[in-house]
């Protein structure tokens, strides 16, 4: 799925938007004008997740929680283990939004999810001090692997440093697939070619997927061509791949630039009223809870562990809820 | 890897889906297209009928509308909807975003034109005379109205095919404002066939995903069959 035009035509929208947003008190009128359209459209069916028990306090049985996420959680298979008790236990619905973090952020910033697990810290920073996200919390972390074909052309292999491989694949113009799609994968890519100084001369061999995961390694694959890979999704569809990983990530002792933490973030009430708050802050309690940080645990693909919890520790960890290199002013 | 032999056995041998959300997920496809169709041929037949006997100022203008409609790209249309449905768009507090009806509603603005325009240029090769018949013998607008699109009826059926095709053979639209939903019970919430296909294959699923599309060109072929029988079951007796 083109994330990456998606995104474009989404910002240059939303310019469009802040003109509609200064017609804001003209809402209601276009509201009312307008269900009655959808009404004879639709049915009229869905009005509101949140307009049961309004009487007596917030009734959270029976209502639904949209969680936007990436591709890795949702693919992997761990966000359906690690729900269904949630949803057991509270009587409720999750609505899982698999987009990659760039659109999974955008689509909570539009207040159309009520709660977002991503893996881009630059992105989450970002987000939180727009305004649009509280309580962020660490929940997990794997790592990113660099994957190729098993000839490895630009021989990388063993390569001890991250950047050394990046330029190695540039210097030999082997074809390196990225994502392109403003992942948290992407972001990870850029960051990486960034520090090679690589980043301003990408040659033809430099090729933009705009795509998820799957679809890269997939496209590596065929191409014999090289990418950067959450460990993740490598692991789950490795039996479909000739790929295999040259560098290897931080858990199986590589270079620590390939960290892959997860952080989870509850979207702003007051930014957007209508979102699930108390749900979403029910699904934040749960998920860092110490019953699923024995799901994360034992979640495993062909025997191997995919995701490592940390979000409970008896250390404080203050980062966790505030913007990177964030200082307090006073 | 893609034509791999292994491929064809797997067809037959096994099928690799929980029973309940194939079925799911048919059942979404089914009604977001079926719904959408439905309420475009509603709104599309009194259109033809209008743009076709009416003639009146820039009516050339609104037959190339239709006619560029019909090609309009999914996406875009994805992309307009998610504004409209959007918590900051107008029709934001009715919670549309990543539903059913949103899904309708954007395989509605697909198939409206495609329907329109089909059947436009049946109800155009009516024959005047079919008409002038029918008013002669005293019919209202109504009758002549209706006898026009009993006259046309293979065409508009083709017209509602058309866009029944176009509606469930989409994935750009369905996939931005539905969100390709499935609830850990695995049953669809906002699944549909070409959205399933697409998250197999971006799994590099190719095998599975040849059987999903395997079960979307069945279905296709039973709408068709459906449609071509009910317009020609009461054909020609009036």
């Amino acid at each position: 799925m083109p994330y990456s035009n998606y995104n474009d035509i989404q910002s240059y929208f939303t310019v469009a938007f802040d003109v509609v947003s200064m017609a804001i008190q003209r809402r209601r009128f276009v509201t009312a004008v307008g269900s009655g359209a959808v009404a004879g459209l639709a049915g009229c069916t869905a009005l509101g997740r949140d307009d049961a028990g309004d009487a007596n306090g917030p009734e959270i049985s029976g209502e639904t929680l949209t969680l936007t996420t990436t591709t890795s959680t949702y693919h992997t298979g761990l966000l359906d283990e690690l729900n269904a008790p949630f949803q057991d236990r509270y009587g409720v619905t999750v609505d899982t939004v698999a987009q990659g973090t760039g659109a999974a952020l955008e689509t909570a910033r539009n207040g159309d999810s009520d709660v977002v697990m991503v893996h881009a810290r630059s992105l989450e920073d970002e987000f939180i001090e727009g305004g649009y996200g509280v309580n962020r919390r660490d929940l997990m972390f794997n790592d990113f692997v660099v994957v190729g074909a098993t000839d490895d052309p630009a021989s990388i292999a063993g390569s001890g440093e991250t950047t050394s491989a990046f330029e190695g694949i540039a210097e030999s113009g082997s074809t390196f697939v990225s994502r392109g799609d403003n992942s948290g994968t992407h972001t990870k890519e850029l960051e990486v070619w960034e520090a090679t100084g690589v980043a301003d001369e990408f040659g033809e061999w430099y090729t933009e997927a705009g795509q998820g995961m799957g679809e890269v390694l997939v496209q590596a694959d065929q191409q014999g061509a090289y990418t950067l890979a959450d460990r993740g999704t490598y692991l789950s569809m490795q039996s479909e791949l000739d790929l295999e990983i040259l560098v290897e990530g931080p858990i199986e002792d590589g270079p620590e630039m390939l960290m892959n933490p997860y952080g989870i973030v509850a979207v702003n009430p007051a930014v957007h009223d209508t979102v699930n708050y108390d749900l979403a802050m029910a699904y934040i309690g749960y998920v860092t809870s110490l019953e699923a940080e024995k799901i994360i645990r034992n979640y495993t693909s062909e025997g191997e562990q995919l995701f490592f919890p940390e979000a409970i520790s008896e250390e404080p960890n203050f980062e966790q809820y505030v913007p990177e290199e964030w200082e307090r002013n006073e | 890897m893609l034509l791999e032999p292994t491929l064809w056995p797997a067809l037959v041998a096994e099928f690799p889906f929980e029973w309940h959300y194939v079925r799911s997920i048919i059942y979404v496809s089914l009604y977001v297209s079926l719904v959408a169709v439905t309420l475009s041929t509603l709104f599309s037949l009194p259109v033809a009928l209008l743009v076709g006997f009416k003639e009146f100022p820039g009516k050339g203008l609104v037959t190339s509308l239709i006619n560029t409609g019909m090609g309009f790209p999914s996406v875009v249309v994805g992309l307009v909807v998610l504004f409209g449905v959007s918590n900051q768009g107008p029709l934001g507090e009715l919670n549309l975003v990543f539903t059913r009806e949103a899904m309708i509603m954007s395989q509605f603005v697909l198939a409206t034109p495609v329907v329109t325009g089909v059947s436009l240029a049946a109800v155009s090769s009516v024959e005047q005379n079919v008409r002038d018949a029918a008013f002669a013998m005293g019919g209202t607008r109504a009758d002549v109205a209706l006898v026009t699109i009993k006259e046309a009826r293979y065409g508009i059926a083709t017209a509602v095919l058309a866009g029944f095709g176009r509606a469930i053979s989409e994935v750009g639209s369905v996939l931005i404002v539905g969100g390709n939903i499935v609830g850990p019970d695995g049953h669809s919430k906002t699944r549909t066939l070409t959205t399933a296909i697409q998250l197999e294959a971006r799994q590099g699923q190719f095998e599975t995903a040849m059987i999903l599309g395997a079960v979307l060109v069945v279905l296709v072929l039973v709408v068709n069959a459906v449609v071509v029988r009910l317009g020609s079951g009461n054909g020609g007796r009036y």
